[in-house]
């Protein structure tokens, strides 16, 4: 087994103390509610697409642990001023990095410094932790106006037994 | 039989010099098999389930190996041994319990089983549109989600027992919810995420001024303190195996054989009957009523010789070891700056919930782990509790008569290096 300790690297610890882009976009275009059904912890993503196309901007906020905290402000650094498509790509890449399915080091991917949550893949209780986000910006984009979507409605997210 | 177990005292009061917690120790392999990566496991995570003695252990394997055949059924040796030891276990949780009689006690999968298994044998028979249901602030997930079913199929109301700062029941509250609309009462023995030990045996005898029966929740009482239902006059008692030294697939529901008498059964199936035809079925007299098809057989001989262990140590035993866990824990861990206690009641079980400014529990357990600390982060099933002390989730040590006061250093100083993660 891998040391949990190794995913506590410093780049994560700092964006769970200083979040880049926290809060909500004014008019934000697309926005979604995500869960996290095994501790109760929520985040909000907003964002708001430029010709309904270019993510303008892009923001977060919520009560996470430091592992969703740190990958969601790694997400709005990492997808501002991609378009829909490319995050959407982005997306799908980080969940094969953070289920075990993608190794950054071998396969030609996008996700650059958001390869430091590749450890998660060896703590299966905290993948979901690291994805949230991900999973939240995808019902983002799939969601019009201000309807909030919950993860449990997201087709993406498979919420695993919670007493 | 089982490996003797010597009492280790003799005299019934605890003696720290003669609670040989190392002899103890050496019982359970797992304590002994496991590390987690180059560090020793110090599990603390008793109140999710407790780990197995080899008596216990062995106790399975000799059932599985020697004694395995369908119960109440066949006329061959095999099943006349294995329904005689199912029906010597029935005895011995009527025993660990003091209950007047076995047939009070039905088998189930576990606590959560014995629950559903009142809300729809008593609810469902006897709650009506308007009727009231007391439950608490305190109680778990399984204490309440039953409940809201047959409430919501009934069109009935539950009222909720308020708790202080400090997480203890406001019984001036608790006294005022009832009136005449008010059909039963569930508490849990023991907060599973708090520790807070209930006044159960009191709220017991308030409801019965009342006429209204009481289910208690005591699947985290029964592993750590003597419960004699008699004593109470609880209507009903749960509690799971699993939590006891035992085998999950095991639980208990304890009910006054009046009641059970009156209720309808919760699942249809062989052994429940006494006669069948496609007009009518009979069914059969308790506790078999309530236990439909094949029960977990294994597990509930294997449950039997795990309160055979419990009692040879002797609860008032476990109690005062415990106790003496909770008073350091809880004084180690206050030593810590940032550490919340959360869940301060005056009668408490060994449980320690905290919160660690700046650090989510789920970081903490996952740390925790990295130097071997098992605990348990989260809302602990019990969201109202969580609610009401205005916090997502908790972490939670909770202890077990195995565990030691090294242990509790080894958590506290797991505690300190989160810290310095996160500084």
């Amino acid at each position: 087994m891998a040391d949990p300790r190794q995913l506590y690297q410093e780049v994560i610890l700092d964006h769970n103390r200083k979040p880049r882009n926290w809060g909500a976009v004014d008019g934000a275009s697309h926005k979604a509610e995500g869960h996290n059904p095994l501790c109760g912890d929520h985040i909000s993503v907003t964002v708001k697409l430029a010709d309904g196309d270019t993510i303008e901007a892009i923001a977060f906020r919520g009560e996470s642990c430091a592992i969703c905290k740190a990958s969601a402000s790694m997400m709005t650094g990492a997808v501002k001023g991609k378009t829909r498509g490319e995050a959407e790509a982005l997306i799908e890449e980080f969940r094969e990095m953070a289920t075990g399915k993608l190794d950054t080091a071998r396969a030609p991917n996008h996700l650059g410094r958001l390869s430091v949550f590749a450890g998660v893949r060896d703590l299966p209780t905290r993948v979901k932790c690291a994805i949230l986000p991900w999973h939240t910006l995808h019902a983002a984009f799939n969601t019009a106006g201000s309807i909030s979507t919950e993860a449990g409605d997201d087709p993406m997210h498979s919420p695993i037994g919670n007493a | 039989m089982n490996a003797p177990i010597t009492p280790l005292s003799r005299s019934g009061a605890y003696r720290q010099s003669e609670f040989d917690v190392e002899r103890i120790r050496a019982d359970f392999p797992i304590l002994n098999n496991v590390t987690v990566g180059d560090r020793p496991l110090v599990y603390l995570d008793n109140a999710a389930s407790s780990q197995m003695p080899q008596p216990v252990i062995d106790r399975f394997v000799r059932y599985q190996t020697r004694e395995h055949a369908n119960i109440h059924r066949a006329v061959h040796y095999l099943s006349e041994t294995a329904t005689a030891e199912y029906e010597a276990a029935r005895r011995k949780v009527q025993a660990f319990l003091n209950a007047k009689e076995d047939r009070e006690i039905v088998f189930t999968r576990g606590t959560t089983e014995a629950i559903n298994l009142v809300a729809h044998g008593w609810g469902r028979k006897f709650l009506k549109a308007g009727d009231e249901v007391i439950l608490t602030t305190l109680e778990h997930h399984s204490n309440i989600v039953p409940w809201q079913m047959v409430c919501g199929e009934k069109g009935a109301t539950i009222r909720v027992v308020p708790i202080n700062d400090a997480g203890e029941l406001l019984i001036d509250d608790y006294e005022k919810l009832f009136n005449e609309r008010t059909r039963f009462v569930g508490v849990a023995h023991v907060s599973n995420a708090l520790g807070t030990v209930n006044p159960v045996r009191e709220m017991i005898a308030t409801a019965h001024r009342h006429g209204v029966p009481v289910l208690v929740d005591g699947a985290q009482a029964a592993p750590h303190l003597a419960v004699d239902v008699q004593a109470l006059d609880c209507d009903f008692y749960a509690f799971s195996g699993h939590k006891t030294c035992g085998p999950t697939g095991s639980g208990v529901l304890y009910g006054k054989a009046a009641l059970l008498e009156a209720m309808q059964p919760y699942q249809g199936g062989g052994d429940m009957i006494l006669s069948v035809t496609f007009e009518k079925t009979t069914y059969n007299e308790i506790p078999h009523k309530f236990e439909a098809g094949t029960p977990p057989i294994a597990p509930i001989i294997t449950l039997g010789a795990a309160l055979d262990y419990l009692t040879a140590i002797g609860l008032d035993n476990i109690a005062a070891h415990e106790a003496v866990l909770l008073e350091y824990a809880t004084q180690r861990m206050s030593e810590i700056p940032g550490l919340r206690i959360v869940g301060t009641a005056r009668d408490k079980a060994a449980v320690l919930s905290f919160t660690l400014d700046g650090v989510h529990p789920h970081d903490v357990g996952t740390l925790l782990n990295a130097e071997g600390v098992a605990i348990r982060t989260g809302h602990h099933c019990a969201q109202p509790v969580m609610r009401r002390f205005n916090v997502a989730a908790t972490s939670r040590a909770s202890f077990a008569f195995y565990n030691t006061l090294e242990e509790v250093d080894a958590l506290a100083q797991a505690v300190r290096t989160v810290q310095k993660v996160f500084s």
